[in-house]
């Protein structure tokens, strides 16, 4: 997936680790409406495995995993 | 084509009682604990629950019951035993050791600063995490006889109430999810 995916709201997770970057995602993402995308911005390493499953028993979309450097970012679709 | 419709309505009837059968996405857990540790790892598990779209039912009792003390409330009106036990046992969140490497509190004090320093959450932090996110306490009201406890002493939390074992085992049945810590 190489297009430009549109952003609606950033969550900055910077430094917090689990469970702290799904429970602030799971709040986060009831700012946008549904349909809207959020940008998720994780130190967390345990997030590469948990964001998948997040989405997956939350019932969202997860749109692109993108790990070029420490930060690791998470596009998530809000679909409920 | 009466016999149908009785068909139908035999397989309708036989739906709805599988349907009862089939147990709610909720989690129900049994915090009997008083480990700082084990009890920080049950709250973990229960805000993530209900990140996840779980509803969450914890249930202290024994030694997990004095973490739910508020340290700045006092209750009169106990008898000797109630007085010593309540001193004895901790009051509240700040005063619970780790259940390995405790070393007469200097292990629960290193864990802590190092908690701080890599930003985990406290279990204070966890507990008003468990409060804003819906998660349901229950008291067991016999450990709470048991140890000399008030009501009064007990922490400002908006869903907690007290129960025995009948409300914790009626929600267990009901949840796919049932843990003892």
């Amino acid at each position: 997936m190489n297009e430009e995916i549109k952003v609606d709201k950033t969550l900055d997770l910077k430094g917090l680790p689990c469970p702290m970057p799904i429970l602030k995602t799971s709040r986060g993402i009831k700012e946008v409406e549904i349909g809207q995308v959020i940008e998720v911005l994780s130190t967390d390493p345990g997030s590469l495995a948990d964001f998948p499953s997040w989405t997956r028993s939350s019932g969202n979309e997860l749109l692109k995993t993108d790990q070029s450097g420490e930060v690791t970012k998470f596009y998530i679709k809000r679909l409920v | 084509m009466q016999n149908i419709e009785a068909q139908i309505e035999e397989l309708k009837s036989q739906i709805s009682a599988m349907d009862k059968k089939i147990p709610s996405n909720k989690i129900s857990m049994i915090v009997f604990s008083g480990d700082m540790d084990k009890v920080l790892a049950a709250f973990v598990i229960a805000t993530g629950a209900v990140a996840m779209g779980m509803e969450v039912v914890m249930f202290f009792t024994f030694w997990g019951t004095p973490i739910l003390r508020d340290k700045n409330k006092k209750a009169g009106g106990k008898d000797t035993m109630g007085k010593m036990f309540g001193a004895m046992l901790p009051k509240g969140t700040c005063e619970v050791k780790l259940s390995k490497m405790n070393m007469g509190g200097m292990g629960t004090a290193m864990m802590k600063s190092l908690m701080k320093k890599k930003n985990v959450a406290s279990l204070e932090q966890m507990i008003e995490m468990a409060q804003e996110f819906g998660v349901q306490i229950y008291v067991c009201e016999m450990s709470m006889d048991l140890m000399g406890f008030k009501r009064e002493e007990m922490i400002d939390y908006s869903q907690l109430s007290y129960c025995g074992v009948a409300t914790f085992l009626e929600q267990a049945k009901d949840s796919r999810i049932q843990l003892f810590i």
